[in-house]
């Protein structure tokens, strides 16, 4: 947990924006360590659900699509949740928050790896041909791809041990989380069918707004 | 003697024409939910769109043999059927409001026979065939669905192309207050869909009225659809409302929003990739892994002859 100390410390240095000790830690009332199960089991739910449906009845004829489909948009909302996570505590001041950015990220990469699982096993079948000429042809697989590369290596050098050791250069190579997000709803993008870009739009804004958010605070 | 020179009735108390119909379509369903109600039922959408037995199918010499049949709940659970929203359980949980009777069909263009033609007599006209088909929509999954229809060439031959037309465009039905996907421009709408003359009074060619023995429920396209077995899925246009027989080839909604993609053609070619994904292999909906898409979704054999000597790599 360094670089969660290595952040707060940063921003009370820099301009000391409503940095009590209290809210460092117990934010709206809430410790990290008593709301942690509750955080697991809320990101869990909807794996649960759409497990619940597989077996008992609930998803369409094409359940592989409703699968892909599915932990596909989790995955990108959960990044965008923890993409908020430092927009929130700079806007409430509300420190204690950023405990939960490493555990949402986490949960983020965990759905990307169910989403391209299910590419890789139910859908293609492992059929190695098939999968590579996805990836080297289809611009909205490439940039999937690149998204998940990069939440790989952001996921690995998520340990304290890492954190330790790549010092400054931590913060910077973690700033790539954005490109990672930009990578996934340009990816749901590039697979929209006719003129229905509602739900690109929609993770878009939302992350613009993120964006702005964090542009308008600096990049630290 | 008094001579009244105001109307009798003030305009104020004149009903709006649109009222008076709303109002009228209102008792037609109370009347409806009165029967209904009789059995201690409620009618929900779906009861409401019921489909009925059609008379006198006789199975046709074209089927497609030796293929296990989709079930009713998958042909009717997952469709594509913008018009009531781009989700695949869309247009079944959307389509309850639709009302395809009393329906016309209007037929112009280069025709003899230019009119509105009643649905009903169209049923009476021809005889109705069952014909198994594979159906393959363009995003790489499949299905064998028995459809009921006739061939779209007996009511070419009725309404007497003449010789100046080449082409048929094909439009769908625009009913905003049934269809809540027309409210988004997910495509150019009304919808439209075109085939060369040629390809139109080909005998796989049906126009189809309903499915396992049954009118058509709304989310397939009721009442009246086009099926084309060899061409992706949404060459197949459903509930239409005009039929134009033309000397040039027609815009398509799907080419309009996206050329590169959805040529006029449009046939099913495991060598010609979609630029997003392959065409090469299919998900046969209730089967796990892909199998290979067949050339021309396997009716090779009987349209090949349509495009001997044309490059279909060009002609997408």
């Amino acid at each position: 947990m360094q670089g969660i100390n290595d952040d707060s410390t940063s921003v009370s240095s820099a301009g000391g924006r409503r940095p009590t000790a209290a809210r460092a830690t117990r934010g709206l009332g809430v410790t990290f360590r008593s709301a942690k199960p509750v955080v697991w089991l809320l990101c869990l739910a909807p794996l649960a659900w759409l497990m619940y449906r597989a077996v008992f009845g609930g998803l369409s004829p094409n359940p592989i699509d409703d699968i892909t489909d599915e932990t596909g948009q989790w995955a990108l909302r959960l990044l965008l949740v923890s993409l908020a996570v430092t927009p929130v505590r700079r806007i409430t001041g509300w420190n204690g928050v950023i405990a939960w950015r490493r555990l949402l990220g986490l949960f983020a990469f965990f759905y990307v790896c169910l989403h391209l699982a299910t590419y890789v096993v139910l859908d293609q079948f492992f059929d190695p041909n098939a999968i590579l000429a996805d990836i080297a042809k289809r611009r909205f697989i490439t940039v999937g791809f690149a998204g998940f590369v990069i939440l790989l290596t952001l996921a690995i050098t998520s340990t304290a041990g890492w954190i330790g050791r790549l010092g400054r250069q931590w913060r910077r190579l973690h700033r790539l989380v954005y490109v990672a997000a930009v990578c996934g709803v340009v990816h749901l993008l590039w697979i929209v069918k006719g003129d229905d870009l509602r739900e690109p739009a929609a993770y878009g804004s939302v992350l613009a707004v993120l964006l702005a958010i964090r542009a308008y605070y600096g990049f630290r | 003697m008094l001579i009244r020179t105001t109307a009798i009735i003030p305009t104020r108390e004149i009903t709006d024409e649109r009222l008076y119909l709303d109002r009228r379509a209102f008792l037609r369903a109370s009347v409806g939910v009165a029967a209904g109600g009789m059995a201690g039922a409620l009618l929900s959408a779906e009861a409401a769109a019921a489909q009925t037995v059609l008379p006198g199918i006789k199975k046709s010499q074209l089927s497609t043999t030796g293929e296990k049949l989709n079930s009713f709940e998958d042909i009717s659970s997952y469709n594509n059927y913008y018009e009531f929203g781009t989700d695949k359980s869309d247009p079944k949980a959307n389509s309850g409001k639709f009302k395809p009777l009393p329906w016309t069909v209007k037929i112009d263009g280069e025709v003899g026979k230019p009119g509105d033609y009643a649905f009903d007599d169209l049923l009476k006209r021809f005889p109705l065939e069952e014909r198994v088909y594979r159906l393959r929509c363009v995003e790489a999954w499949s299905m064998v669905i028995p459809w009921v229809g006739f061939p779209l060439a007996d009511l070419l031959k009725v309404v007497e192309p003449t010789s100046k037309a080449r082409f048929v465009e094909f439009t769908t039905v625009q009913r905003p207050s049934e269809m809540p996907g027309l409210r988004y421009p997910a495509l150019d709408w009304p919808y439209r869909e075109g085939l060369r003359l040629d390809e139109a009074q080909h005998p796989l060619t049906l126009m189809a009225v309903g499915l396992y023995g049954k009118t058509l429920p709304n989310q397939n396209g009721a009442p009246l659809r086009l099926v084309v077995p060899w061409k992706y899925g949404f060459k197949s246009i459903k509930s239409i409302v005009r039929i134009r027989l033309a000397t040039g080839q027609p815009q398509t909604s799907w080419n309009v929003s996206a050329p590169q993609e959805y040529g006029f053609y449009s046939n099913v070619n495991p060598q010609v990739d979609h630029p997003r994904w392959s065409q090469s292999r299919e998900r046969r909906i209730g089967e796990f892994l892909r199998r290979e898409t067949l050339m021309l979704n396997g009716y090779a054999e009987q349209v090949g002859g349509l495009y001997t000597g044309m490059d279909l790599k060009k002609n997408f």
